[in-house]
């Protein structure tokens, strides 16, 4: 192996920076948050103790913390199943041509870009217009479809892309039917990338504030409930809820990516050569 | 792009039978595409459609009512406060994209062309994707130890002895705003970048440097134009996330900055809903301008 050139020192030094930019402030309030019971918002620490996490089981002077979680993890199953379901759908739609299809494409694309406090305001009114009452789950479910779809479909466009048509062919001209190419061909060799878009799917619900924010009517979902706590709460309560989130969204990550690494092995075990084209 | 449709017409050998199979398959198309149809027109062209009509209505203290007039435009542009405020918008987002550009760039070739194993590859890109998983508002509430006048950072620099008073310009000052944007969205501008990088045939390189390039010859003449598509990809997000953004400001100036967001934000809270909308309207028209002239250098469709 050639020996590295000086770049490489210097751009490997700049990475980790960069990790460290990262990685730093959350491990801050991680810290933090196991201050003693006397301890405030900064350093030095003040005694360790797990004081602000059992404060957080108690009864909150603001909202309901686990409510509100109860809500945002509802929200982002639902967000979560509805984005692969649209997302596939929509994905097989555009790999033909259809009437129309230049301009969803580009209403998908305008749907990610558009700032998230205009589609907030937007379903507020026509609900409040329409004499509807704002909920998350209709109003905020909605709104943060618009955010989430875009980008499953853009996924799909990149798995599609990359697939093979000679599957399907094959699976047809074995007199498999459309529903049963589908079923028994595209679906198992996207099935990886599907985990993917779920799991956008569920953390960009489960953090969306703006889109939230004014069509999630009287029930907090707990992005909103953070908002609120930061505005009026001065104890390290809020890093002790900080830090268990992350390690929450930390999870569902780990979550996922084994549900990927058993399919694979599942799959190589198997020895069947679907979805090796993909990955 | 060799669709269903017409390998289905060479297999059927009748033409009628040929026909109906054409007319279905678009129909399935069409079915396919109307939830993803629904869900935009539902939650997103009525909702815009909505605020563009609510821009021209009145409002009093207490509640809003139809109109058809100019009073919130004409307000808008005739008040100092909204030019300063988009000026100061189109600063942060000019400085979060340049900043988040060199950093977004750095961190990819790194991991593009310095990271020999694929494995090392995905595994040092997923380190960099954990923090975008948690919650937007707990990231920035992690910078206020951090930067605050007896926070880790000034701190550190009295007793290094590089200052003998705490900074106060770490908090609640531009610095802050822009430094939390760099935080939360450098990331975007990583992932497209690496995406173009990873496509580079790497014999393209091999065959500059055979010719004789210095490695900063190749780095302008070769990777840089073959990285534009990601690179404007990861401009457009940047660029709009910054400029449609209000907590961030919010947040990390500590009430003491404007943005765009900020005075739509400002505006709903005290209920003023068609000055609001006529502020949303004229923002909307900047985003989609500023994406016009960016979408001139590359026709993102092809590069998926």
């Amino acid at each position: 192996m050639e020996p590295r050139p000086r770049s490489f020192y210097i751009l490997g030094a700049f990475f980790v920076v960069f990790l460290l930019f990262l990685y730093g402030p959350i491990m801050t309030i991680g810290i933090l948050s196991f201050q003693g019971p006397q301890g405030g918002l900064t350093f030095p620490m003040n005694g360790v103790s797990l004081h602000w996490f059992r404060d957080l089981h108690q009864e909150q002077a603001v909202g309901d913390i686990w409510g509100s979680f109860g809500r945002s993890f509802t929200l982002g199953l639902m967000v979560m199943v509805t984005t692969v379901v649209v997302s596939v759908l929509a994905g097989m739609a555009f790999r033909k041509r259809f009437a129309g299809s230049g301009v969803l494409f580009y209403l998908t694309i305008a749907s990610l870009v558009i700032p998230s406090i205009l589609v907030s305001l937007g379903v507020g009114l026509i609900f409040n217009q329409l004499g509807l009452k704002v909920h998350w789950s209709t109003s905020g479910f909605g709104s943060q479809l618009t955010w989430t779809l875009p980008f499953g479909l853009l996924i799909m466009f990149a798995v599609f892309n990359r697939f093979d048509k000679s599957y399907e062919e094959a699976a047809r001209d074995q007199g498999a039917s459309a529903w049963q190419t589908f079923a028994h061909v595209v679906l198992p060799m996207i099935a990886p990338s599907l985990i993917g878009v779920a799991l956008f799917g569920f953390t960009l619900s489960y953090d969306e504030f703006a889109r939230t924010l004014l069509t999630a009517g009287s029930y907090n979902t707990l992005p909103l409930e953070i908002y609120g706590m930061t505005t009026n709460v001065t104890t390290p309560v809020i890093f002790a809820l900080g830090t268990l989130t992350t390690l929450f969204s930390l999870g569902i990550i780990a979550v996922f990516f084994l549900t990927v690494w058993v399919i694979q092995k599942r799959r190589s075990k198997q020895a069947s050569d679907a979805g090796s084209g993909l990955v | 792009m060799t669709d269903l449709a017409s390998s289905d017409r060479s297999t059927t050998s009748t033409a009628p039978r040929a026909r109906t199979s054409g007319l279905s398959t678009r129909m399935i198309g069409w079915l396919q595409a109307a939830p993803l149809a629904i869900v935009l027109a539902c939650f997103l062209v009525l909702p815009i459609g909505m605020i563009a009509i609510v821009s021209f209505w009145g409002a009093t203290e207490f509640s809003i009512y139809p109109a058809f007039q100019f009073d919130n435009y004409r307000f808008l542009f005739s008040s100092p406060v909204t030019y300063s405020v988009f000026l100061n918008t189109f600063k942060y987002a000019a400085i979060t994209w340049a900043c988040s550009l060199l950093i977004g760039f750095a961190v990819a070739y790194f991991l593009a062309f310095h990271i020999r194993s694929l494995h090392w590859q995905i595994g040092l890109f997923l380190l960099c994707t954990i923090p975008f998983w948690t919650s937007n508002i707990i990231r920035m509430i992690s910078w206020i130890p951090f930067l605050g006048r007896n926070g880790i950072a000034n701190s550190a620099l009295i007793s290094w002895g590089v200052i003998d008073e705490p900074l106060d310009w770490l908090l609640f000052s531009d610095f802050s705003v822009i430094l939390a944007f760099v935080h939360l969205y450098t990331l975007f501008m990583v992932v497209p970048i690496f995406n173009s990088m990873m496509r580079i045939d790497r014999s393209l390189l091999e065959a500059a440097r055979d010719n004789g390039a210095s490695g900063w010859q190749t780095l302008w003449n070769v990777i840089i134009p073959l990285c534009k598509p990601g690179i404007m990809i990861g401009t457009i997000f940047v660029v709009t996330l910054v400029m449609g953004d209000f907590i961030t400001v919010r947040f990390m100036s500590g009430s003491q900055k404007a943005n765009v967001g900020r005075l739509i934000s400002n505006d709903i809270s005290l209920l003023q809903y068609p000055s609001a909308s006529a502020t949303a309207i004229i923002l909307l028209c900047t985003v989609l301008i500023v994406i016009a002239i960016l979408l001139r250098f590359v026709d993102i469709r092809k590069e998926l």
